[in-house]
């Protein structure tokens, strides 16, 4: 049974005759939530945000009203800088890039409103170089925008003015993490500064309070604006609220990106119901749930996670892995995180240990290289999975991965200490038979095509 | 001098409870937790923080495990059985450097997740590290390796092939680099850009192939760079005129100062039977803080001359020949006696100590002569440490009521033709003939005696040379130009027959008036203290390894040590 999907930040993906011209965007509807954010003032959209609940859609699922909190544009002296985080770098993921492709402008009125409602003037879009049509169809879609008098001083004759600049990325992951990407703004290699005392919302970009969002968020905003903060809420499930645009790749038959509120579909419906089940008649074997940093999920797990009943008590309710919600909670709640929204569908075909050597060889390529324990583990267990990967595996391996990743996750200077060691904890911990097994096997031949990912 | 001083807290007088490791203490609130971990005698181990630098927290080495108060529902803090507030422990472990101590914060050094993380760190660094400490510089002062017996596992778990890096890479004219050794700590990145204000030094590549590099074609050259070897926690920059001279644990270190000009930068004389190896930066907020110049760091190679003056020499019939102390001593003394007062004259040097000035002053005024002066020697001064001034004791000389303006001698050429002085006393080594009395004019002496290290023109033409020592050979004291007292030790002995100035001139000015009261270096300075007022209650202990500043008449300096 096919799903019908709830398209709130993708209303207008993929609708025929749509083009990403502002013409297009304005005869749509376009700019006039602007109109009214402008007429509310700062104070009320801040408002509507922190009612809506809205949590972060770039990884970390921060709420964005608490984000936005921290900052009082009436009280800070220095000038405040909105960031948007269109670097979307995270393997699996690949919504921000329909929106930048196919509705710019709904990214630009979400950044002007956001930036409106926290006092910024100045502003930045920060989209990987990768996006070279992306970058494009952005600046084409801020020069219209400034043209129809949206952007640039005094805008919509309100006295705001604001100016949004594009910057490119050099192709760099850590580009994604924001303080990392701050320095990289700042003409600088963008080695990720340490917090405290670098909060972005106190000394962030040019150390001025800085707020960094995600292409998504900044849309979801304009929504906020549009329906007002507790309608929006009322979409999903509590705290939880609003949708999120799914992106699914791996071993299923329709494999896209999808949107539904949050918590609506169990990973069972998204996968079975949504893209069609897995491809080829195989059996599911495992979904990473929210990006290639998440901790994997195997088929037949069963997880405790609490819930609010009908009566309002809290208890402990046993769900396997078809019938988690795809919401932040649930899915922290099963040991992972809805991270970025890009869920990853492997089937029982697939090789444990070479998936891993990927993730691994994805990582080490990464690092920044700015402190010890992510720049010399990651690589090191890349080398240790690559070896394992070709044959040369040693019975003690899995327990020396399982301790290496432990002493990256906690004690790095960002999460990318942490993106790097989960994949390996929760593979070696879910699936540690196929290691051995592997391992025991040695010499025989392996699959040529992982060995070529990791040289 | 530095842009950050972290070691010092903001109000050394706002003192907060801390519980490190069990025992609650008071410490300067926003004090970084490795300080009050030092403070508290404790240690904890890190690699890029340098309280002079930029805090930067990429090594991971000082992560520690911190608590705050528990707090009840009005927010007052939680209180034990031991009426001692209770903490609550963060499971992620924080790094010392950039945490600052606050009210009831805990702090614990030593714990099993403490350890775990320093040993994982540990293992990290020596992964992709070459191990060979065997022709390793470092090898002896490495932190890697000092670490490593504390909080490493002995043995390696990684088969793996190491990551392969450019090696002996000429970084700069006195500086060269090991990058496979590099920890990619940033200090020396840091000490460049915000001490020097060079920007010449980064990181390219990224991940493990991580490399220090400096700028395309630019060098790592600046006027301090060999400051960046002392950074160097291992031994990934080292320095070409010390480089594979001399393992380090075999060096004596001799607390000392530096005398290439004015500043007087606290040294460590490193030195290894009667050789000094090298020059180092000691730790002095009140002079250089943890720097020193390249120029004066390597200005020990005069030491080694074939110039030095090994033995005493006497003229005769023309020509000078070697002699013994007590010839030429005799031979000086006679001389002297054969003139009247006004008819000696003395160019001394203001790179002798205060004890040798004074010692020749008691002489002079023994001898009832009045003509004296000192040479100035003018260098190029930055906005740094190096002073303008070139004499490392122009201050002491002026204390001790010998100072001039360093021209007059210069007329004296006229009156040496003229036979108005008939002796010159040439004392430390200054090169009258350079400086502007003609070597005519000097030949016309009827005594010209020199004392000094190294031969040069003015000694070439003197009646008596007396071979003197050089800084690392003598224990004494100066004042530099900010008015700072410091002491210099003797780390080796001076070569051949040279002596001690002070020594010199205590036998000069007992065969001349036969006056001696003076057996040592502390005697003489114990005269010197109750006879210059500014010196007044200072002992020669007292003194101390940092110095003493000086309330001395257009002070410079921003100390606030007064006779501390």
């Amino acid at each position: 049974m096919a799903r019908r999907e709830y398209r709130l930040v993708f209303k207008n993906i993929d609708v025929r005759g749509y083009t990403r011209d502002i013409a297009c965007y304005q005869k749509h509807g376009g700019y006039e939530i602007l109109k009214k954010g402008l007429a509310m003032g700062g104070a009320a959209i801040r408002d509507e945000v922190k009612k809506s609940q809205l949590r972060g859609r770039g990884g970390a699922g921060f709420p964005t009203g608490t984000k936005w909190s921290f900052i009082d544009p009436a009280k800070t002296t220095k000038p405040i800088y909105l960031i948007c985080n269109a670097d979307e770098s995270e393997p699996g993921t690949f919504k921000d890039r329909q929106i930048i492709h196919k509705d710019p402008h709904q990214l630009v009125e979400g950044m002007i409103l956001s930036c409106f409602a926290n006092g910024v003037k100045l502003a930045y879009l920060y989209i990987r170089c990768e996006f070279t049509e992306g970058w494009k169809i952005m600046e084409k879609a801020l020069d219209e925008a400034r043209a129809a008098g949206f952007l640039g001083k005094n805008i919509l004759k309100t006295g705001y003015d604001l100016e949004i600049y594009v910057h490119r990325g050099a192709g760099a992951y850590i580009c994604g993490e924001e303080t990392g990407l701050i320095e990289s703004l700042e003409g600088k290699r963008a080695y990720p500064r340490i917090k405290p005392p670098y909060f972005p919302a106190v000394l962030g970009l040019y150390m001025c309070p800085t707020i960094v969002n995600n292409v998504e968020t900044l849309c979801n905003v304009k929504h906020i604006v549009e329906m007002g903060g507790e309608a929006y809420a009322k979409i999903g499930r509590p705290n939880n609220t609003g949708t999120r645009l799914l992106c699914v790749s791996g071993d299923v038959v329709r494999p896209g990106y999808y949107e539904f509120p949050v918590g609506e579909l169990t990973l069972g419906q998204l996968i079975n119901d949504v893209c069609g089940g897995i491809r080829n008649g195989n059996r599911l074997k495992a979904v990473i749930p929210g990006g290639s940093s998440a901790k994997v999920l195997k088929a037949g797990e069963v997880y405790k996670i609490k819930e609010k009943g009908l009566d309002g008590k809290m208890s402990d309710k046993e769900v396997g892995l078809e019938d988690l919600r795809l919401d932040f909670d649930t899915l922290a709640a099963a040991g992972s995180m809805a991270g970025s929204g890009g869920v990853i569908v492997m089937d029982h075909t697939r090789d444990m240990v070479e998936c891993l050597a990927n993730i691994s060889a994805f990582y080490a390529h990464e690092s920044c290289g700015q402190c010890t324990p992510c720049r010399e583990g990651v690589l090191w267990l890349k080398k240790i999975l690559g070896r394992i990967a070709e044959g040369h595996g040693r019975e003690d391996d899995p327990a020396l991965l399982k301790e290496v990743a432990d002493r990256i996750a906690g004690r790095t200077i960002c999460a990318f200490g942490e993106a790097a060691a989960w994949p390996v904890q929760s593979f070696i911990a879910k699936f540690k038979a196929e290691f051995s097994a592997r391992i025991a096997r040695n010499g025989s031949a392996s699959r040529h095509d992982t060995i070529s990912l990791l040289h | 001098m530095n842009p950050w001083n972290h070691d010092v807290a903001k109000d050394e007088l706002d003192l907060v409870d801390v519980q490190v490791d069990g025992v609650w203490l008071r410490m300067p609130r926003g004090l970084n937790v490795v300080e009050v971990a030092h403070r508290s005698k404790k240690f904890i181990p890190h690699y890029c923080y340098h309280p002079k630098l930029s805090v930067v927290g990429n090594c991971r080495m000082c992560l520690f495990e911190m608590g705050t108060p528990k707090t009840n529902a009005d927010r007052s803090p939680v209180l034990g059985p031991d009426g001692k507030p209770e903490i609550a422990w963060m499971p992620r472990p924080q790094i010392g450097c950039a945490t600052g101590v606050t009210q009831g914060m805990g702090i614990r050094t030593d714990s099993p997740l403490v350890k775990d993380c320093r040993n994982g760190v540990m293992e990290f660094l020596l992964i992709n590290h070459p191990l060979d400490c065997p022709i390793c510089d470092q090898a002896g002062e490495c932190k890697l390796q000092e670490y490593s017996v504390e909080y490493g596992t002995g043995a390696s778990r990684f088969v793996e092939d190491k990551v392969k890096k450019p090696k002996n890479v000429d970084l700069g004219e006195r500086i060269v680099l090991d990058d496979e050794r590099c920890i990619l700590c940033s200090r020396c990145v840091r000490f460049s850009s915000e001490v020097m204000k060079d920007d010449v030094l980064g990181f390219v590549n990224r991940g493990s192939h991580s490399t220090l590099t400096a700028y395309p074609g630019k060098r790592f050259d600046n006027a301090y760079s060999l400051n960046t070897v002392d950074l160097c926690p291992v031994g990934a920059l080292t320095s070409k005129d010390f480089r594979f001279q001399m393992r380090v644990w075999f060096l004596k270190e001799t607390k000392s100062i530096c005398t290439s000009c004015g500043t007087g930068c606290s040294t460590t004389i490193g030195s290894r039977e009667g050789k000094v190896h090298r020059l180092t930066p000691r730790e002095n907020e009140a002079v250089n803080s943890a720097w020193m110049c390249d120029y004066g760091r390597l200005n020990i190679h005069y030491l080694d001359s074939k110039d030095r003056l090994h033995r005493p020499l006497l003229k005769a019939v023309g020509e000078q020949f070697p002699g013994t102390w007590a010839d030429a001593i005799h031979r000086a003394a006679e001389g002297l006696g054969k003139f009247k007062p006004e008819e000696i004259a003395v160019v001394a040097s203001g790179r002798l100590t205060n004890e040798e000035l004074f010692v020749l002053k008691r002489l002079l005024g023994e001898l009832g002569v009045t003509r004296v002066d000192i040479v100035k020697h003018t260098g190029q001064a930055d906005n740094f440490l190096r002073s303008g001034d070139g004499n490392p004791n122009g201050r002491g000389a002026e204390l001790l009521g010998l100072s001039s303006d360093g021209r007059k001698f210069r007329s004296w050429g006229a009156e040496i033709v003229l036979g108005k002085i008939r002796a010159l006393l040439v004392l430390g080594g200054e090169d009258v003939v350079a400086a502007g009395i003609p070597a005519s004019a000097l030949q016309k002496l009827d005594l010209l005696l020199f004392s000094g290290i190294l031969g040069n023109e003015t000694s070439r033409l003197a009646h008596v040379v007396l071979p003197s020592a050089a800084t690392a050979e003598k224990t004494g004291s100066m004042v530099n130009v900010h008015g700072r007292l410091q002491r210099m030790t003797r780390a080796i002995a001076a070569p051949g027959e040279a002596r001690e100035d002070w020594l010199i001139l205590r036998d000069l000015r007992e065969a001349c008036t036969g006056g001696n009261s003076l057996h040592s270096v502390e005697d003489v300075w114990k005269a010197i203290a109750a006879e210059v007022p500014q010196f007044a209650g200072l002992s020669w202990a007292k003194i101390g390894d940092l110095g003493v500043q000086l309330e001395t008449r257009n002070s410079l300096s921003e100390g606030t040590l007064v006779k501390a």
